[in-house]
This record gives C-alpha cells, structure tokens and sequence, in this order.
C-alpha cells in the first residue's frame, strides 16, 4: 500500500511542477515542444533514479554536515553520464537541449527529493519515489509542451494538427508564452484543488 | 580585445537576452525573492557578485586545468564544486570582515549555489568564448564582463519584479491566481516588453 503511494503521488497529489512548483527553469526552457520535453523529461528522470538510490544507499555513511557538497557531487557524477550518453547517441536532441542538460545538476526536484525523502528512506522506497516523481516531472514537461506545440507550430510531435492553413501563434514558442502557459496552468490546479478540497470536506463534515 | 564587442555583451546580457526573461534561468530565486524590494537588492548584489567570481574561477579552472589535463568532459562537476566552494568561502570572508553586509546578503548566498543562472553562465562562457577549448583572444576579459552582466541583467529583472508586486499587493486578484500564478503572469508581460530588445543590433 505504501509502495503504491508513493510511486503515484508524484503525479498528481505532489506533482514537482504544478503542486511544489520545483525545476522551473527546465521545464519552462525545454518545453517548446513535445520531443525535447520528454527528452528533458527522461533525461532528469535518470539523473533522479541515480542519485535516490545512491544517496539512500549511502544514508548512514555520510555525514549530517557535509551532505549537501556530497549530494551535488553524486548528482553531477549522474548528469555528467547523461550528458556523454546523449551527446554520443542523440546530438540532435542534445542541440536542442543545449545548457539545460549540464544544468541538471542545479535542477531544484532532484536536490529536493535527495534531500527530503532519500536521505531519510531505504533504497527501495526511493527508488519508487524517483520514478513516481520522474513521470511527474515529465508528464508536466508533456502537457506544457502540447500546449507550446500545438497553438505555436500548429504541430503534435512534428505532425501537422491544424491543416496547413493555421496560422501559428509564434508568441507561444517565445519566452512569454511559457511564462503565460505555467501561469495559467498554476491557477488551473490551484482552482482545482479547491474545488476538491469543498467537494470532500462537506462529506467529512456529515461524518463527523 | 574589442570594445565594441565588449558592449554587446554588456547589452546582450542585460536587455537582448536577458538570463532571466529570455533565456528561464534563475527562476526559483526570481519567484521567490521578490516579494518586496529590499530583500531583491539584496539577492541581486549577492548574485552579481557571486557570478563575476565565478566566470572568473571556471575560466581559470577550465583553461589551466581541465584543458591541459584532458578533462573536459568533467566540467559540469568541476563547475558546481568551484562554485559551491566559492560560495562557501565568500559566506566566510563576509562574516570575517563585514558583518553588516554579511547580515543582509548573509541568508541569500546559500541559495545561490543551487542557482541555475550561475551554473548556466560557466557553462555559457565555455560555449561561447573558447574554440574547442582552446580560450578566444581576450576571452578572459570577455568572460568576466559576462558574468558581471548576467548579473546585473538578473538584478534588473528581480527588482523590476518586486517593484511591481509591491504594487500589486492591495489588487482583487482572483484567488487560484494568487501568489506564483501572477508572478508568473507579470513576468510574461515583462518578457514581452523585453521581446522589443530583440532587433537591437551592435557591432
């Protein structure tokens, strides 16, 4: 049952992007469209996998002083292998990631998780906690780059969704889209929390 | 050295393609820190600072040792070490010498290493001012002026922000909107002025 929880709750109910509001950077610079944010998704996924079991592994080895030198050592040791993987066998992809790949490292989801649930957890639990926030993280990454994709280049994974006549909102694929598109989607979820939150608690109420 | 290209540097980085509204770095801090203007001068001084001696530290860290050595491909760790044991030793000296300064920089300059902004500009000079490793003419001074103006280029932007949510603070926003989801909403219209930058050209 725990097991469960706490691979599902990354995707919603403590989603790193719309509920904690982590990792920012990436996620607004990697999502101008679907493929380089699943690339960034997967890519911080790795990174998250790595450095959880690492760090729950080596829990009670490292001291309580110097942990965090120590965490951001193991997360760079993870990026720096993410970095050669793709640059050998997906340049393209790499391109278009640019500095956001090395910029992993500072990616605040993976500190966060190092920091609050693996330093704490065996390595088993961490390891579900890291997949459960990697889906998270890149499902977000997905919905945000649809967004970007589809009213920016009036294309779904490069494929054409509007017929040739559409004419693209370009402002989208600019920084000030993606500054619109996390806004507006913050206030969605938070709308939507509300709305949960008053739909159970009249029922708690009765109850009670 | 060119002073002309010195200038578009300088303007590069702090109107063109500014680290924050341009190019998504250094968000959380942005977010975070500037709910009201003190604490944003604060923030932005400490990461001036901070960026400068880190383009010059990484300059010299990848031209005297990880060049000659071969260990290019270990930069990314090289980099975040340098600039956690600057930021550390700066938090130290601080203390030593100016305890006022430490006072108010004093609880931002853990939060910069984890800065995407600082990071990005190490790597950023790399990319851009050495030739497959091998430092530019005069890129040493080319990437200290970048850093120190991705800074103030960072500067601007946070105080700009935290001007306008002072302002803002007494408005009827709708409730979900609170908090982040505005910030964000400004900082889109703000992207959107600086968007005007985008033509200027200097040679």
């Amino acid at each position: 049952m725990r097991a469960m929880h706490e691979l599902v709750k990354g995707i919603y109910k403590e989603n790193p992007v719309f509920r904690i509001v982590l990792g920012l950077c990436p996620t607004l610079a990697t999502s101008t469209s679907v493929e380089n944010g699943i690339g960034m998704g997967a890519a911080a996924t790795f990174v998250l996998l790595g450095s959880n079991i690492v760090i729950a592994a080596l829990r009670k080895v490292i001291p309580g002083r110097v942990r965090i030198p120590c965490f951001i050592l193991i997360i760079a040791s993870f990026v720096t292998v993410v970095e050669l993987v793709m640059g050998a066998y997906l340049p393209e992809l790499s391109k278009a990631l640019g500095i956001f790949i090395p910029l992993i490292v500072v990616n605040c989801i993976i500190m966060a998780r190092a920091e609050a649930f693996a330093a704490k957890n065996g390595i088993w639990v961490s390891i579900l906690d890291a997949i459960g926030m990697g889906i998270g993280f890149t499902l977000a990454l997905l919905l945000i780059g649809t967004i970007r994709e589809v009213l920016g280049g009036g294309t779904f994974f490069g494929y054409m969704v509007f017929g040739p006549n559409y004419q693209p909102v370009l402002i989208m694929l600019l920084a000030p889209g993606g500054f619109i598109t996390i806004a507006l989607l913050l206030g969605f979820f938070n709308l939507l929390d509300e709305k949960m939150k008053k739909k159970t608690e009249p029922a708690r109420n009765s109850k009670g | 050295m060119d002073f002309g290209q010195l200038l578009a540097i300088v303007i590069g980085c702090i109107f063109v393609s500014n680290y924050v509204l341009m190019r998504y770095l250094g968000l959380c801090p942005f977010v975070g820190v500037s709910k009201d203007l003190d604490s944003a001068l604060g923030m932005g001084m400490a990461v001036i600072f901070v960026m400068t001696m880190a383009s010059l530290a990484t300059w010299l860290v990848y031209t005297y040792i990880l060049v000659p050595m071969g260990l290019v491909y270990l930069r990314t760790i090289a980099f975040i070490l340098v600039i956690a044991a600057l930021v550390q030793f700066v938090e130290m000296v601080l203390e030593k010498t100016s305890p006022v300064l430490h006072r108010s920089l004093g609880i931002y300059l853990p939060l910069i290493t984890t800065n995407c902004a600082v990071l990005g500009v190490a790597v950023v000079n790399v990319d851009e001012f050495m030739v497959a490793g091998i430092p530019r003419n005069a890129s040493f001074i080319y990437t200290v002026v970048n850093g120190f103006s991705a800074g103030v280029g960072f500067t601007l932007a946070l105080i700009l922000m935290a001007a306008i949510r002072e302002r803002i603070q007494l408005d009827a926003i709708p409730k979900p909107m609170q908090g982040i989801p505005i910030t964000f909403i400004l900082a889109a219209l703000m992207a959107l002025a600086f968007l005007g930058f985008t033509g200027l050209k200097i040679a």
